[in-house]
């Protein structure tokens, strides 16, 4: 009787042995084809992207020549050129802030009307949608910036309603009143990806909430204020991340408007134009360049941060929904 | 007839305003008889029973009259967001002068294409010929490039268990949020080294290690996807490959051709990368290449610039209006930069 416990026990714990070895064995293969798959960016977030990130770390503490490919080790020499003796970077941050500050809300704003808007038409909404996307569709190309250039001209599009309208010319874009503006205006321009994300979360609501005020007696503005905005915060606290990100890296635009200078006076010299003239103009230094990229890694990493822990305190998730 | 019939009649009538269009198209005669003695009895009962009338139509009159204000509104402001394209389409076919002395006219005088003509020869002696050919080749493998080693990393994070698997997950999903500006010097420095300058290389080869967007897609695609049907190949016998190339990726292909779409559309778009790695004229892409034909300290044409930009935006409109799903699709899921 013993012997065949025994007997019974060696044989279930040789298949376990066997189970396990053979699980082993999986998980060993799994292992390998895990990493063999996610291989291609592996590689890529190493060589591309960390380890750059890491030698741009290093960079800010030197003066490199890219022509001469002279290293020189200056410590915090960058960072204090840059807080204290260069007031043209103070200017690329106070545009670049004002740039991001105005255009992103008004953005949203527009984004989050028009998504509303379309939401209720019951007919054409493909074709509405379409039209108020298709300047975002083309809004990044150098084309677009080139004709709002000539848009903003001194014998321009804006300047012939002007004189239409018995006002005078106006040089917008070398206006230190105006050019940051005409930079606003185009990205606001451009507010169809939030507005298409707005849309897509305005059909997530259940459309019970809005018959259920309705019989209490709600109002329309009620009930865009109780019911659409609360249930959107999980959306606008996502647009306004990518927004916010999107305006600190706007390159293309600032510099065909302004020419690749950030005239006028630097009113639109904006953060990443800056660090192109820094690193690629004339005279580069790309030890400067890269302490500013640092600084704008540090500062994007810092407001996502903020809005991230503010919102616990104005973003709502529908616990009952999930 | 009584008014719960005739105010039944004249919803069906709105109701079925479509079928109504049809058949007085396709069938007047019959259209005719049949919405005369409607339309009679209606302007009977507004003309002699005014107050019974207003009391069965005024609901639907004011809605008609909310819809109209409504839609005129949304085209009106539609209007507004796309009159600088239509402007800039019409100024491409102004002739020289018409540019100067009726700058906002959205029509031109006649469909002069000398505009096309001249621009299309470029500047430094090269056509665009040659820019949109360099723009197409570098677009074109960019796209294949990027959405075939995404989809294969896609699979990889979708699938398979492996340790650590949630750790690079969220370690690519936070690269998405990196500013590209901080990448940029040391990989110039990088690439430079390689002597990768004034190539292509710069704007292809990082496209071969996949793209964050493209592979948060399509991971959420994949994982839609009945995992039986994998296991169900593993038993017959089916390698990992084999799973990925014979059922995975013929599953996702919306999802292939989404990331497709915007693969091409930002590789066609970019301006910042060609405008720092590429120095001959004859290597520019289109955008750089643009951008130096409308300096304005050189240009005098503008008719030219313009019609060079419509050209360079049709391939991006012929996207947008062949593929407007995918990409509406596209951006409301995962939020991708249109």
């Amino acid at each position: 009787m013993t012997s065949v416990l025994q007997k019974d026990a060696g044989k279930f714990s040789l298949a376990k042995k066997v189970v396990a070895q053979k699980g082993n064995k999986k998980w060993r293969h799994n292992n390998l084809m895990g990493y063999l798959f996610i291989s291609p960016w592996l590689i890529g977030f190493f060589t591309l992207t960390l380890i750059p990130i890491a030698a741009s770390l290093v960079l800010s503490f030197t003066k490199y020549d890219i022509l001469s490919g002279d290293v020189e080790w200056t410590g915090l020499e960058n960072f204090r050129r840059m807080f204290y003796d260069d007031p043209r970077y103070w200017r690329a941050v106070r545009a670049t802030v004002k740039f991001a500050f105005i255009s992103v809300p008004l953005k949203l704003l527009f984004a989050l009307l028009v998504a509303e808007l379309l939401y209720n038409a019951r007919r054409l909404v493909g074709v509405y949608r379409a039209v108020y996307y298709a300047p975002s569709i083309v809004g990044g190309s150098i084309a677009v910036a080139v004709m709002w250039r000539q848009i903003f001209a001194s014998k321009g599009l804006i300047n012939e309603f002007m004189l239409d309208a018995g006002l005078e010319r106006k040089l917008w874009l070398f206006d230190i009143k105006y050019a940051i503006w005409t930079l606003i205006l185009m990205a606001v321009w451009q507010f169809g990806s939030p507005m298409l994300i707005f849309l897509a979360g305005l059909k997530q609501i259940p459309s019970e909430y809005y018959e259920a005020a309705s019989i209490d007696g709600a109002g329309t503005v009620s009930k865009f204020t109780r019911i659409t905005l609360p249930l959107l915060t999980p959306v606008i606290f996502f647009n306004l991340v990518m927004q916010l990100i999107f305006s600190f890296m706007t390159f293309t635009q600032a510099y065909v408007v302004s020419g690749g200078t950030g005239r006028p006076l630097d009113t639109t010299l904006f953060y990443s134009l800056y660090i192109y003239i820094r690193s690629f103009g004339v005279g580069a230094n790309m030890g400067y360049g890269s302490a500013m990229a640092w600084v704008m890694l540090v500062v994007i990493a810092t407001f996502t941060g903020v809005i991230f822990l503010s919102s616990r305190f104005w973003v709502f998730y529908d616990t009952a929904e999930n | 007839m009584s008014n719960q019939t005739l105010a039944r009649v004249y919803r069906n009538y709105r109701k079925n305003i479509t079928s109504t269009i049809r058949s007085i198209i396709f069938y007047p005669m019959h259209a005719y008889r049949t919405y005369y003695h409607q339309m009679k009895r209606v302007i009977n009962n507004i003309i002699f029973h005014p107050a019974d009338a207003y009391r069965m139509y005024g609901k639907h009159v004011r809605h008609a009259m909310r819809g109209l204000v409504f839609h005129a509104i949304v085209i009106a402001f539609g209007f507004v967001m796309i009159y600088p394209l239509i402007w800039m389409l019409a100024s491409s076919f102004k002739g020289e002068s018409e540019i100067w002395t009726e700058t906002s006219s959205l029509i031109p005088n006649e469909l002069n294409l000398d505009n096309y003509r001249s621009g299309w020869k470029g500047f430094a002696g090269i056509s665009f010929t040659t820019f949109f050919k360099n723009s197409l080749w570098v677009s074109g493998v960019s796209t294949l490039a990027s959405v075939f080693s995404s989809a294969i990393v896609a699979y990889g994070f979708a699938r398979i268990r492996f340790t650590g698997k949630k750790f690079w997950f969220a370690v690519m999903l936070s690269t998405m949020m990196l500013p590209s500006q901080v990448q940029l010097i040391p990989q110039y420095i990088l690439f430079s080294k390689l002597d990768w300058i004034n190539s292509y290389k710069p704007l292809i080869i990082p496209r071969f290690f996949g793209m964050p967007f493209f592979i948060f897609m399509m991971v959420q695609f994949i994982r839609g996807i009945p995992i039986e049907l994998d296991e169900a190949a593993e038993i017959d016998g089916c390698s990992r490959a084999g799973i990925f190339f014979r059922i995975i990726l013929p599953l996702i292909k919306p999802a292939l051709g989404t990331s497709a779409i915007f693969a091409f559309y930002w590789s066609w778009d970019d301006f910042l990368t060609p405008l720092i790695y590429l120095n001959d004229p004859r290597k520019y892409t289109v955008s750089v290449a643009l951008r130096n034909f409308a300096d304005p300290s050189s240009v005098t044409n503008w008719g030219a610039v313009f019609a060079m930009g419509i050209l360079a935006l049709v391939p991006v409109f012929l996207l947008f209006i062949l593929f407007q799903r995918y990409m509406v699709e596209g951006i409301s899921t995962t939020g991708l930069k249109g």
